[in-house]
């Protein structure tokens, strides 16, 4: 009769440090959070000597201090009088301003062409397969220069606009497409654009509304609204009414040759245009393939029984085949726009102020002062990345309760 | 191999932690190579030819030193920086020196703790136009889009200037010299701004230089001179007086032509002090007699350096001016070897 | 009952000839029908696709048909085009070795990386396409040591160190092994820095010993630098990232953390900020006096950038087993390391290796990059030295065209072989 009897009680041995898995793990730990303890110290304590050698110290005070040079881009006040941190924080918008603008057009662009490519015209997919193969090939950079010499030595100077022999002209006396960027008329807000703009806003939300009724009424008594022109009037046309009735409170300032530039009006300038059109180039490619993979694995039995449900083919795209794709595109157009942001970062290229171009490139230049700048300047781009992360990271969240 | 490399690069790096920073002319005397951080490419002071050769005025200083500490005035590795990476790169030991048009100011040597060894060309800065669009002054140039080269001090004067005249102008910033002009010829900006002898050495590589136009105003005072860290007084000493050597050689006529006929003694006390004929300077350096002898060798002295490379012979034409020996009015003016 | 001629109303006595089928529903005017013509939208964009098939044949071919290949300058060029459309392709004539292998490489050394090249990709052969004899992986193993002595040059002697190293390294790891995993790679690696500070002696002592002329580091440039970063960055970063997936993966917080915060911090910052680090910071952590040359520094920082994009993939390739995999590893004995090493790491790496290449590609691309941080890469040269010359301001669009070529060949090429490895690989049908 065997008696069970306690395990033996181990005494505890330096050896199983290595050998027994329940320790072995921490052993393994310790090891390594001392070397990275090493590590950091030993680059921490070059760093001290090193800029105590060089009788430098780490102080983030320039930040205060008057920055001394203009910049062209900006979204905000900002004058050479200003402080470098005024100056981070004008790169900081131009930075956001390019991300956002390239996010944009190129989800338009990459959907088109994803799409098209699948189209049945031959001639058109392959022009987009062509499209997508080259610009997903070559590298960022020099589209960047590409398009930024495409701008620069393609269009036009302003001074070709002047005197009676002008080579180049406006488009509708309103456009002007020059080598130093693009000039469009701007809106000038007038005493009741205030009004116009409330009306703008509040059919925003009859839209959003009425489109909830259309819904509603569908899914109670069956009777299909329409959707798409009764949503379009609603949206322009009581802003139109608005705006007449109110006596034309909202005109338009348009872009004159004035002195050497043109003046009045807005003016997107070329290192933007560069920057923004060959991201969303350059990205757009790569969301093609994205949104092509996307429908690609939808598999073709959803859409034939969708049809066989007597759905038209807009609806079949609306209600079946774009739900399902977009769990898988979304994921993918996430990281794209991240890389977008990151991409962006090549402004310096071409000039534009971003981030880059004022906290890591002239203020940087001027104050040498490197490693506190290019610090501040990873953390920025940290920043963004983990909250688009985050947003991406809610998103799955949200998609995956959905699946069965 | 590479993590061998890597492998080699740590240990030396855990050897090397107890070394410090040893004195920089013993690390370019074991090296065998003087490294020498130079524009990225600015036609008349620091370009490669078609053949790699670096060539310039700013370059042949280099060449003047490694002549002085190496004996061989090939023996200097270029190493091109930017605006931006210049200073770390002189900070972090990457260079021995800096020759690379740097203005001296305040506070690159105080602030950013670098020593200026003197000044090799006397600049400023300065606009240039196309002739056709008609403007005779700087102080008409209210509204017009200005081109920069980023990373210099350049940008600060030109918001300076435009501030204190109360003119209003758009900055165009650009990487390089290169682009500068592109974007200029392109007439994307109206104006392009940098110091003088810069406008001059790009204005000989356009097509048509005679379409364009120097404004008559010069913005600021730009002193360009070759840079050494602080705190290594033997080696800035050495960078100091071989340039001095060069400018003294053209006010006491000393030519690559004569120098050998003179070093063999003249009854000039100062030349033969300098080439190492009479009295011990070479030694009091650290080198040896005929240390001046040869770095004048390398490349000429002063003047001839900048006939070579940018004088009014050449395609950048510029005139001697500011940079004219103190005897003929200009501010050339070395300490006196003795 | 004969039935009556005349009562039947109508009989076919002789077959019909043959009719060809209707001319829109055969041959090329079918297909043109079908693909070109389908419906409005597809006549309408057949219509816009055609026309912007001829704006842009139109501008470029005479361009390229007229461009000329030997001029010297870009003022005889277009004195000989005088006004007519056409390129300047002169300037690829002109600076062709540059273009390549940049400025300072010794003209006569040029079949040095060249056949470098070459060898790379007989190197490459064995390991991308499972057809070629299997023999060659031994060149492969052998070829990283072949190119360093043949691009940097020196003493073939310290690569042979450097390959002894790694030989003794394996053989005391494969005596080892069977004991402890982790016992045989530690001691491994002793004996091969052992063996290498040993092999120091010996390749410092000889060092003409079929010697080529040294090369340094900081002389490389042109296309041959793009190469060389992104080879030897790929490669380097594939053991890494491994390591830092598995670390991800890790049941040992501390461990998981510390490669979590790695990998997230790497890819949330841009490759630029990493090159400024290299360029501008990395000097001051270093010790004083220490002084390894920014191509170094570069290399160092573009395979951490890859590493950590690698493991994100591996990562995937990880998850994507069935977690049936990880149990049988364990229920047949097998510890970590052997789990790892024989079951669960040769199947994620296999469904991870075209996103593996993807991140190759990408990381290729951003190798021109380090032309903004002033290294003469092929983008580099193009910005600096060429447009900045006398001879040759202003000819942009034919050295940006060859550059986009370039990166095209290299780049579609190797896409084309993942897709095609992809489709090998797939198992399932779906």
């Amino acid at each position: 009769m065997a008696t069970i009897s306690a395990p033996p009680k181990a005494s505890f041995a330096l050896s199983m440090l290595l050998n027994d898995t329940r320790y072995r793990s921490y052993t393994f730990q310790f090891i390594s959070l001392f070397l990275l303890f090493v590590a950091f110290a030993y680059l921490g304590s070059n760093l001290f000597r090193n800029l105590a050698d060089a009788g430098l110290n780490i102080s983030y005070d320039f930040l205060g201090e008057p920055a001394g040079y203009d910049i062209n881009q900006r979204l905000i006040e900002y004058t050479s009088q200003s402080t470098h941190m005024r100056a981070t924080v004008v790169g900081v918008l131009n930075t956001l301003l390019v991300a956002f603008l390239a996010c944009l057009s190129a989800t338009i662009l990459g959907v088109v062409a994803g799409v098209l490519r699948l189209s049945r015209n031959w001639l058109i997919s392959k022009l987009m397969a062509i499209y997508v193969e080259a610009f997903r090939n070559v590298p960022v950079l020099i589209w960047i220069i590409i398009i930024f010499t495409i701008m620069t030595a393609v269009l036009p100077a302003p001074r070709a606009f002047r005197g009676d022999d002008a080579t180049a002209s406006m488009i509708f006396e309103s456009i002007a497409f020059t080598n130093r960027g693009v000039y469009v008329p701007s809106p000038v807000l007038g005493s009741g654009s205030l009004a116009v703009v409330l009306v703008f806003v509040l059919s925003i939300v009859a839209v959003f509304f009425y489109r909830r009724y259309a819904k509603k009424k569908l899914y109670s008594s069956g009777r299909l609204l329409p959707v798409f022109w009764p949503s379009l009037s609603l949206l322009f046309l009581p802003s139109i009414f608005a705006f007449f009735v109110l006596g034309q409170p909202v005109s338009l300032e348009y872009p004159v040759l004035k002195g050497f530039n043109f003046a009045g009006g807005w003016t997107v300038r070329g290192s933007l245009i560069a920057l923004w059109f060959a991201l969303a180039i350059y990205t757009g490619a790569f969301i093609a393939e994205n949104v092509r993979a996307g429908i690609l694995a939808i598999s073709k039995g959803q859409t034939e029984a969708a049809a066989s449900l007597g759905l038209r083919p807009n609806r079949i795209m609306n209600l079946v085949v774009l739900p399902q794709a977009l769990r898988v595109i979304i994921p993918p157009l996430i990281s794209q726009y991240l890389n977008i942001t990151k991409n962006s970062s090549l402004a310096i290229a071409v000039g534009y102020m971003d981030i880059t171009g004022t906290l890591g490139g002239i203020t940087l230049n001027q104050t040498g002062r490197a490693i506190e700048t290019i610090l501040l300047l990873m953390l920025f781009y940290l920043l963004i990345s983990l909250s688009i992360s985050a947003i991406m990271n809610v998103y799955n969240k949200a998609v995956s309760l959905k699946e069965r | 191999m590479r993590i061998r490399n890597l492998v080699g690069v740590i240990f030396v790096c855990v050897l090397s932690a107890g070394a410090g920073i040893a004195a920089t002319l013993d690390d370019v005397q074991a090296r065998g190579k003087l490294n020498c951080g130079v524009n990225t490419g600015l036609v008349g002071f620091a370009a490669p030819d078609s053949n790699g050769e670096w060539a310039g005025f700013d370059v042949a200083v280099c060449r003047a030193v490694a002549a002085a500490v190496l004996m061989d005035a090939s023996a200097v590795e270029f190493l091109p920086q930017t605006g931006k990476t210049r200073f770390t790169a002189l900070n972090s030991g990457e260079v021995d020196m800096l020759s690379r048009n740097t203005t001296w100011t305040f506070s690159r040597d105080v602030d950013l703790k670098f020593e200026f060894v003197g000044v090799n060309y006397y600049d400023g800065q300065g606009f240039m136009v196309p002739r056709d669009l008609g403007v005779s002054s700087a102080t008409e140039l209210d509204g017009a889009t200005v081109c920069i080269q980023t990373g210099t001090t350049t940008e600060l004067n030109l918001a300076d200037f435009f501030r204190s005249n109360t003119m209003n102008y758009e900055p165009v910033p650009i990487e390089t010299n290169a682009e500068a002009r592109q974007q200029y010829l392109a007439g994307s900006c109206d104006v392009y701004t940098t110091d003088a002898s810069g406008l001059a050495a790009s204005r000989a590589t356009f097509e048509n230089p005679a379409d364009h136009v120097l404004l008559p105003e010069i913005i600021s005072k730009e002193p360009l001179g070759p840079l050494v860290r602080h705190g290594d007084n033997v080696w800035g000493d050495i960078v100091r007086w071989t340039l001095n050597a060069l400018i003294s050689a053209e006010e006491l006529g000393i030519t690559s032509g004569n120098i050998n006929e003179l070093a063999s003694g003249t009854n000039n006390p100062e030349i033969n002090r300098l080439l190492g004929s009479e009295g011990n300077l070479g030694e009091m350096l650290g080198l040896d007699a005929e240390w001046a002898k040869r770095a004048i060798s390398a490349g000429g002295n002063y003047g001839e350096i900048f006939d070579a490379h940018i004088g009014e012979s050449t395609p950048i034409g510029l005139a001697r001016g500011l940079n004219a020996q103190w005897t003929n009015g200009g501010l050339l003016y070395s300490p006196p070897f003795r | 009952m004969p039935v009556e001629r005349s009562q039947i109303a109508f009989v076919r006595e002789e077959q019909l000839p043959e009719r060809s089928p209707p001319v829109l529903e055969t041959g090329a005017l079918k297909w043109i029908r079908e693909n070109l013509l389908n419906g409005v939208t597809g006549t309408l964009l057949t219509l816009v696709s055609l026309y912007a098939i001829y704006f842009v044949l139109s501008s470029v071919l005479p361009w390229i048909i007229n461009g000329l290949w030997n001029t010297n300058n870009i003022r005889e060029c277009k004195d000989i085009l005088a006004g007519m459309s056409g390129g300047c392709f002169s300037v690829l004539s002109d600076r062709w070795n540059q273009l390549l292998f940049g400025i300072t490489y010794p003209n006569d050394q040029y079949w040095r990386p060249s056949l470098a090249f070459v060898l790379l990709l007989i190197a490459l052969a064995p390991v991308l396409f499972s057809q070629v004899p299997r023999q060659l992986l031994v060149f492969s193993a052998l070829y990283p040591f072949i190119a360093f002595w043949l691009i940097w040059g020196g003493t073939i002697l310290f690569s042979a160190v450097a390959l002894i190293g790694f030989g003794v390294a394996y053989m005391v790891y494969s005596r080892l092994v069977a004991r402890s995993f982790a016992v045989a790679i530690v001691v491994g690696l002793l004996a091969a820095v052992v063996t290498w500070w040993l092999g120091g002696f010996v390749s410092d002592a000889f060092p003409d010993f079929a010697a080529l002329e040294v090369v340094a580091s900081r002389d490389m440039g042109g296309f041959m630098l793009n190469m060389i970063l992104g080879v030897v960055c790929v490669s380097l970063s594939l053991p890494l990232g491994i390591l830092l997936a598995l670390g991800r993966q890790s049941s040992m917080p501390i461990i998981k953390w510390i490669c979590v915060v790695f990998i997230e911090f790497i890819r949330g910052v841009p490759l630029i900020t990493l090159l400024f680090v290299a360029n501008v910071v990395l000097a001051y952590f270093l010790p004083p006096g220490s002084n390894f040359d920014l191509i170094l520094r570069v290399i160092i920082m573009i395979t951490m950038f890859a590493a950590a994009y690698i493991a994100e993939v591996i990562r995937g390739g990880l998850a994507a087993l069935p977690r049936g995999q990880y149990e049988a590893a364990d229920s047949v004995g097998l510890d970590y390391a052997q789990s790892m090493r024989l079951i669960i790491l040769p199947q994620a790496l296999k469904i991870s290796i075209p996103g593996i290449v993807n991140v190759a590609v990408g990381l290729f691309k951003d190798t021109t990059l380090v032309s903004v941080i002033s290294m003469f890469d092929l983008v580099g040269m193009i910005r600096g030295p060429i447009l900045a010359s006398t001879d040759w301001n202003g000819v942009y669009w034919e050295l940006w065209l060859f550059a986009a070529v370039l990166f095209f060949t290299v780049c579609y090429g190797i896409s084309q072989y993942s897709q095609w490895l992809e489709r090998q690989l797939t198992t399932d049908h779906r």
